[in-house]
């Protein structure tokens, strides 16, 4: 044998004779992958991942997370002879001494951006299609904490070359936490060693940035994809397809080329950002100062909403027996947060609660299937842009010359009103497709091919549709409302009576939908 | 429970659509074709790799060029990530081109299995559970649950005590800032002493509290000392006497440190003499005390009295008579 065979076998055999790995890498190396363009949203967020942590593992031989106060003597002529901290120093060194140091820093943050914005899309494909059901809840909850250390990740990191901009951002976050009831002031003085902005912070928020939440990423994402691969990939409906198997490209070759290939790509469109587009140019804005600011100051986006409701807050505050209780900051800040994130984080249950639904889910719901989940998903989402619009309500004002206090105003009201139109706008839109696909389903497809009868009378063709598509179209479940019954068997009012009703109701709108054509009817509309 | 829920489907599932060949499948002329279009996208590849590293090398590193949309940009930053970018793309679009063209393009099935286990095994789980634990004897033993889980409730005060010596206790300094009776006012940048006859109407002057020869400014103080001096018309003023006894001449005095969140209220619009904040666009109205007539700021602007003293430089008649910057728990606020 030549040694082209004889190697790989010794290699395997020296590997297997370690770890009996053999037979389980026999089995997944075909293991099955369903392909779909909406299923490359997570790869993404991956594979930022792994650029971020080696482009920030570049950043960290050359940052000096330091705040003690240096004269700048650096390349970059309009900022020599000031006085600023060593962070803001070396991250001016990284961006014009060191060769390729910007690139890796716009890079980095480039990548931190897509890891967000990808988070994001991801987590949206996985509501809408219903992906997150049973048996993958523990998944959901875990794509939920991601997203939010994924905020708090980003925003330590972008506060770490401490030029004003940042600056103004920790000062920010310095009052949210001076405003928790009771233990505020001591919360601040123990984070920030002492009074704002004292030296203790940017190295404290350094061991955060680059170990501590890097590490409960590395284990929350491993421990994500290890179910992805045990529970097998969710796949959309389609013929072929059941909740028994799952259809695809084995992992090796063809899914091993196209996600390696993948990597690759995304490594290199950042890249490609990284070179072209300029991304928190921070020599522009000089070092921090509390004294100082510069108009127009914006968090990057994931922070942006954030930032939106504390400006649209109420000035309310509570005053009483030498006590000051913010308002103005709690809401905004703490409550409103965690009044999204939680019920976010619950939605599986809650959803399966309201339907009754028990059983295993593979695959994946078309959204206009499920008009009030996709309702919701909306509704939220509109939540979500009304506040990040009001965060970058200043910019609106000088950009479009309008008042700043009119885009303040329409986001006050908008935040609340806006959300519940779209809910049944929403709604109504997946039920007209419905329809829509009802009729499609009747009447076969419409050709533009026009013919006139011998009685001189025009019709249009219309193409039946293949079984494939009809399956597509019809193979989705339509459930019924809950049956729950007021009283018991003993004819004595139910526990809880207010609850279960509101579980009625919410069971009842969630049965809206329109009929699914029936065999009986798909046959008569061939004689047509 | 549910009624409905079993598939009520007009028509039986089609199964696997026939696959479809593709031109490499067919035609060998296609396939060869692909494979150079896959190894060209690797050669592109390993092209820009040596761009990258001729760039790095022997490109200046302190050339710049002006291109269009983009701005100014260094040139060898440029090339660097031009050439990275190019590395990476080509490998990853010739690998995708390769599985879309030449791997097997049918698609398999594969079974799911249930992820309950048997009842046989869940039953013997919860015994295993049940005997293994009797055998540690918890349930027999209240004393040692009782006494194991306050240990365990205690331990972790370890760690949280730890942290104490993170910072001192606030104490009073959030409630304190360096101005006192008869600190002079000096700009900012510059600490230059102010005479009130420097200043014009509509003036606006970022001050700080003078130091004392050989003392440095701290950004500790920054955080809580910037003042602005605003000269207005004094019938623009409406104030109360005492607030109006706080001012000079016209020049009134307010702390920069928003009592929102802390920025730095640095817009002052002339025409209608409001200040307003660039984070949270918080409008304070300087003729009636920093009012706050919009946004999310509870109350106004802490306001400095100022006064001149024997040389006719403007300063402090008094300390701040209330905290400046954001509200925390401790603050009086009556």
């Amino acid at each position: 044998m030549s040694a082209k065979e004889t190697v790989p076998a010794a290699v395997a055999n020296f590997v297997d004779e370690r770890t009996g790995a053999a037979k389980w890498l026999k089995k997944n190396l075909t293991k099955v992958f369903p392909d779909h363009w909406s299923f490359l949203l997570g790869e993404i967020v991956l594979y930022s991942f792994i650029i971020l942590l080696a482009t920030g593992t570049f950043l960290t031989f050359w940052f000096d997370p330091s705040s003690k106060e240096v004269i700048y003597n650096g390349a970059y002529e309009p900022l020599k002879g000031l006085k600023m901290s060593a962070a803001y120093e070396s991250a001016l060194h990284i961006s014009f001494d060191v060769r390729g140091g910007l690139l890796m820093r716009q890079i980095h943050h480039w990548a931190a951006i897509i890891f967000m914005a990808g988070m994001i899309l991801h987590m949206l494909r996985v509501f809408f299609t219903g992906a997150f059901r049973k048996p993958r809840e523990f998944n959901w909850v875990i794509g939920i904490g991601l997203l939010t250390l994924g905020i708090i990740e980003g925003f330590l990191g972008y506060s770490l070359p401490d030029d004003l901009l940042s600056g103004t951002g920790i000062r920010i976050t310095e009052a949210i936490i001076q405003a928790f009831p009771v233990v505020g002031s001591y919360l601040a003085f123990f984070v920030f060693g002492g009074p704002f902005p004292g030296e203790s912070f940017i190295p404290r928020i350094y061991t955060v940035h680059v170990l501590l939440l890097p590490g409960i990423f590395l284990a929350l994402i491993t421990a994500h994809l290890m179910l992805v691969w045990y529970q097998k990939h969710t796949q959309y409906p389609g013929p072929g397809r059941t909740e028994k198997n799952v259809v695809g490209y084995p992992l090796m070759p063809i899914y091993m080329a196209k996600a390696g290939g993948f990597f690759f790509v995304v490594f290199g469109v950042i890249a490609l950002l990284g070179a072209i587009a300029s991304i928190n140019p921070i020599w522009m804005y000089g070092p921090y100062t509390p004294g100082q600011i510069s108009a127009g100051s914006q968090p990057d986006f994931y922070m942006g909403w954030i930032d939106g409701l504390v400006r649209m807050a109420p000035p309310l505050e509570t005053h009483f027996l030498g006590h000051t209780i913010s308002w103005n900051i709690l809401i905004p800040g703490l409550i409103i947060p965690g009044l999204v994130f939680t019920p976010m984080a619950l939605y599986p249950w809650i959803e399966s609660w309201i339907t009754g639904d028990k059983r295993e889910h593979h695959l994946l719901d078309r959204p206009r299937n499920v008009p009030n989940r996709t309702a919701i998903g909306a509704a939220v989402m509109m939540f979500f842009f009304v506040a990040l619009l009001n965060g970058g309500n200043d910019l609106i004002a000088t950009h479009f010359n309008s008042s700043i206090n009119h885009i303040m105003w329409f986001a006050r009201i908008g935040i609340i009103v806006l959300p519940i139109i779209t809910f049944f706008v929403t709604k109504r839109i997946c039920l007209s497709l419905q329809r829509a696909d009802r009729e499609l389903v009747l009447h076969g497809r419409e050709t533009g091919r026009l013919v006139r009868l011998p009685h001189g009378e025009f019709v249009e063709v219309h193409e039946p549709l293949s079984k494939e598509e009809i399956w597509k179209l019809t193979s989705h479940e339509q459930p019924g409302a809950l049956a729950l019954p007021e009283t018991d068997v003993n004819g004595v009012a139910r526990r809880g009576r207010l609850v279960s009703k509101l579980r009625a109701n919410w069971s009842a709108s969630n049965a809206v939908q329109i009929p699914k054509p029936s065999a009986l009817e798909i046959e008569d509309s061939k004689h047509h | 429970m549910s009624k409905n829920l079993i598939p009520n489907n007009p028509i039986e599932n089609p199964g696997l659509p026939a696959h479809t060949p593709r031109q490499t499948d067919l035609d060998p002329k296609a396939e060869k074709r692909a494979e150079r279009q896959v190894a060209s996208l690797f050669m592109l590849s390993a092209i820009s790799t040596v761009g990258f590293i001729y760039s790095y090398v022997w490109v200046k590193s302190d050339v710049y060029t002006f291109i269009p949309i983009l701005g100014d940009m260094n040139v060898q930053q440029l090339l660097l990530g031009l050439f990275m970018a190019g590395g990476f793309l080509f490998i990853g679009i010739g690998a995708i081109a390769w599985a879309r063209q030449l791997m097997p393009d049918s698609e398999v099935i594969a079974h799911r299995h249930e992820f309950r286990s048997s009842d046989e095994d869940r039953k013997e789980f919860v015994e295993t559970v049940k005997t293994q634990g009797a055998a540690a004897g918890i349930g027999r033993r209240p004393l040692i649950k009782r006494t194991l889980g306050a240990a365990l409730g205690l331990v972790g005060l370890g760690p949280i005590v730890l942290l104490r010596d993170l910072g001192p206790l606030p104490g009073k300094d959030l409630e304190t800032t360096s101005w006192k009776a008869g600190t002079r006012l000096v700009t900012d940048p510059g600490d230059r002493p102010i005479k009130a006859s420097e200043l014009e109407v509509g003036a606006v002057v970022q001050t700080m509290p003078e130091l004392a020869a050989g003392e440095e400014r701290t950004l500790n103080n920054t955080a809580k000392d910037p003042v602005l001096l605003i000269r207005l018309r004094p019938e623009d003023f409406n104030l109360d006497s005492e607030r109006l006894s706080w001012t000079h001449e016209g020049i009134i005095a307010f702390s920069k440190i928003c009592s929102h969140m802390g920025c730095a209220v640095a817009l002052y619009e002339q025409q209608t003499h409001h200040l307003l904040c660039p984070c949270h666009q918080s409008t304070f109205d300087v003729t009636r005390a920093a009012k706050v007539i919009f946004g999310p700021a509870a109350r106004p602007l802490p306001q400095l009295a100022i006064t001149v003293d024997s040389e006719g430089y403007l300063v402090a008649k008094q300390p701040f008579t209330e905290p400046v910057g954001p509200s925390f728990w401790e603050r009086n606020s009556q």
